[in-house]
């Protein structure tokens, strides 16, 4: 936009030469948001095709919703949502104790014990899970009897083997020690990213090293952790459908046998899909959640959660409608749309002039 | 550069029951540190008495941080040795039947309990950005020194409330300044009850208008008893605070003297080029 003649208003240069009386009816003027044709036809396109997906899945018999309907609630698939989501958490817990573990001993100065975390992953990462698991299964050929007691001493109590690593007990051991290999690597990288000066401080302070790790390094390694994390956890939650191969009664397995007695493939595939997608979904909203906790140092002010956000856009649409106050905890900026477009996002460390105030203490 | 003193900064005085640190004899002999082939520290020798200050100017890369990261042992000397109050730090003095004493290295463990004695002021503040003003300056007294949260707490107030920032306590470091952020790490510092201070240039991540509101901070506990060391570039502040001025160069101390000899009257030519650009 080039300027208009700058001889009208001489003393300020820097502004458009408007007169007084055009600036004051340029702000009466209504503002119309730019047009986006080519958004128009392209959710145009994507509507229709949405709406051809949904038509087939009810038009269609073959689905079979009924059957679907029938089976979602049924005893045995509820038994096997709940083995799958057991044998996930147990194998989380195993996972990430068993790897926050490794990646402190891949980053001590003991060569052995770096050595030992470092072949550990390589082991674990390399050999597939299926093979894993059958390997668990079948230890009660290798060791048919367990021992606790003195090492190369007398032992104290003993079990059999198969006593302990039953298909339950096999199929935790090869998800939580491959995941451990797994997560290790995470938490490690995790460790590594929390800035040097952190370690520094809490070392010129005196803090005992345990401590350091647990209360300065390793909560602000959560915020990069938790994310991948989450994504190794719904891994997880699916890669439990390999342990079918142990019979076990996981939610995939027991799907898996009432269709071999009903022939009813494709309606119990999808009840199997939709209990994966289910307890992915609480998983991700939990997800949510935890990186919103960890992100408390990080950030200056947390973004309203989704809920909040909810509540606060229909308070204000009904205070519009019908003159009732705004709810009492809706922040100053939400009503410009400030906040509706939070993310959570780092702010500026060095060098964003926003976040140093020129003052001392208000 | 002058720095005055902000009139935002209220400095209360330590209360009359807490306990007042005593300043702690710092002696440095000999002291040589080298990376690989780089000698960033050349036969250092420095004594700082009890409750003095002494300040160390020099320009980049003349070793002065590298000084003070060996007196707390964040690095370790090549040779050489840092006593504090007599006790060497980072080795303990053994009789040995060979050689009659030697110094044998201690575990981390005994370095980290020898460090509750020295507080350090870092340049870019690291405070614990997941915690509070308050937990950033009560987790060392409670985890490092086991002494009882409640105590410690009531104590971490009155430090805030020294340093300005009574009110800051639930505030994370991220909504603070730069030199609140400073102020807090200096509570921090004082936490642990050090008998000695190191700053590493405390103000040369701050934007110029906060510089002074940190020194305020730094020139009310030089005239309270704790043994103080200040590498820093703020002449001025030197002048007014310090007793003693150490310049360094290239690894060595150049001259080391009274602060009004030194600044004033220079005997090194060295220093004195050193001076008229700063100044």
């Amino acid at each position: 936009m080039s300027a208009p003649t700058q001889t009208a208003v001489p003393d300020v240069p820097d502004v458009p030469a408007v007169a007084p009386a055009a600036a004051t009816a340029l702000a009466d003027l209504p503002v119309l948001p730019a047009r986006h044709p080519g958004r128009w036809v392209a959710t145009a396109g994507v509507a229709v095709l949405l709406a051809m997906v949904a038509s087939s899945l009810l038009t269609n018999p073959q689905w079979e919703w009924d059957v679907v309907a029938q089976y979602l609630t049924w005893p045995s698939v509820l038994q096997g949502v709940w083995a799958t989501v057991r044998l996930t958490a147990v194998a989380t817990v195993i996972g990430f104790g068993l790897g926050t573990v490794l990646a402190l001993m891949r980053l001590s100065r003991s060569p052995l014990l770096q050595s030992v975390s470092w072949a550990y992953s390589w082991v674990f990462r390399s050999v597939p899970l299926i093979l894993q698991l059958l390997l668990w299964y079948n230890l009660a050929y290798l060791y048919p009897q367990l021992s606790l007691g003195i090492p190369f001493g007398p032992e104290l109590v003993q079990f059999q083997t198969l006593d302990v690593v039953d298909k339950f007990g096999a199929a935790v051991l090869g998800l939580g020690l491959s995941q451990a290999a797994y997560s290790a690597e995470i938490v490690r990288a995790g460790i590594l990213g929390v800035d040097q000066g952190q370690h520094e401080a809490a070392a010129a302070l005196g803090i005992p090293r345990g401590r350091q790790q647990w209360r300065i390094v390793l909560p602000q390694a959560m915020r990069t952790i938790v994310p991948t994390s989450v994504n190794e956890i719904i891994g997880l939650l699916k890669g439990t459908s390999v342990v079918y191969v142990l019979a076990y009664g996981e939610l995939f397995y027991t799907v898996g046998v009432i269709y071999g007695r009903n022939q009813r493939v494709v309606p119990l595939l999808l009840v199997a899909a939709i209990w994966y997608l289910v307890t992915t979904t609480v998983l991700t909203v939990a997800q949510y959640y935890l990186e919103r906790h960890y992100a408390k140092g990080a950030l200056r002010t947390l973004p309203p959660t989704p809920l909040q956000r909810l509540r606060w856009t229909l308070g204000v649409a009904r205070s519009r409608s019908t003159g009732r106050p705004l709810p009492v905890d809706l922040p100053p900026g939400f009503l410009a749309g400030a906040l509706r477009r939070g993310h959570l996002t780092r702010t500026a460390t060095r060098g964003d002039k926003s976040r140093r105030d020129t003052g001392g203490p208000a | 550069m002058t720095t005055t003193l902000p009139r935002t900064v209220r400095t209360a005085p330590a209360a009359p029951g807490a306990p007042r640190t005593t300043g702690g004899h710092l002696q440095i002999q000999g002291l040589h540190k080298s990376y690989g082939t780089l000698e960033v520290l050349h036969d250092v020798d420095l004594e700082v008495r009890p409750g003095e200050v002494t300040v160390v100017l020099g320009p980049s890369g003349s070793g002065k941080s590298t000084l003070l990261r060996l007196i707390n042992h964040l690095e370790r000397p090549d040779r050489g040795f840092v006593a504090l109050d007599g006790e060497v730090i980072g080795y303990a003095r053994r009789p040995s039947r060979r050689h009659g004493h030697v110094l044998r290295e201690l575990t981390e463990r005994d370095v980290l309990r020898q460090r509750t004695r020295i507080g350090f002021v870092f340049q870019n503040f690291h405070l614990f950005p997941h915690l509070t003003a308050l937990e950033n300056v009560v987790e060392a007294p409670v985890s490092a020194q086991g002494r009882r949260r409640s105590e410690v707490e009531a104590e971490a107030r009155e430090l805030l409330a020294r340093v300005g920032l009574a009110d800051k306590a639930d505030a994370r470091p991220r909504q603070l300044s730069g030199g609140q952020q400073q102020r807090v790490a200096i509570a921090r510092a004082l936490a642990v009850r050090p008998s000695l201070l190191l700053f590493d240039e405390p103000t040369s991540a701050l934007d110029p208008e906060l510089v002074g509101e940190v020194l305020a901070v730094i020139r009310d506990l030089a005239h309270g008893g704790t043994t103080l060391v200040v590498v820093t570039h703020e002449v001025a502040f030197a002048r007014d605070v310090a007793d003693t001025v150490v310049f360094m160069d290239a690894g060595r101390v150049v001259e080391q003297g009274p602060a009004a000899q030194v600044l004033s009257a220079p005997r090194h030519a060295r220093t004195r080029a050193f001076l008229d650009k700063v100044r």
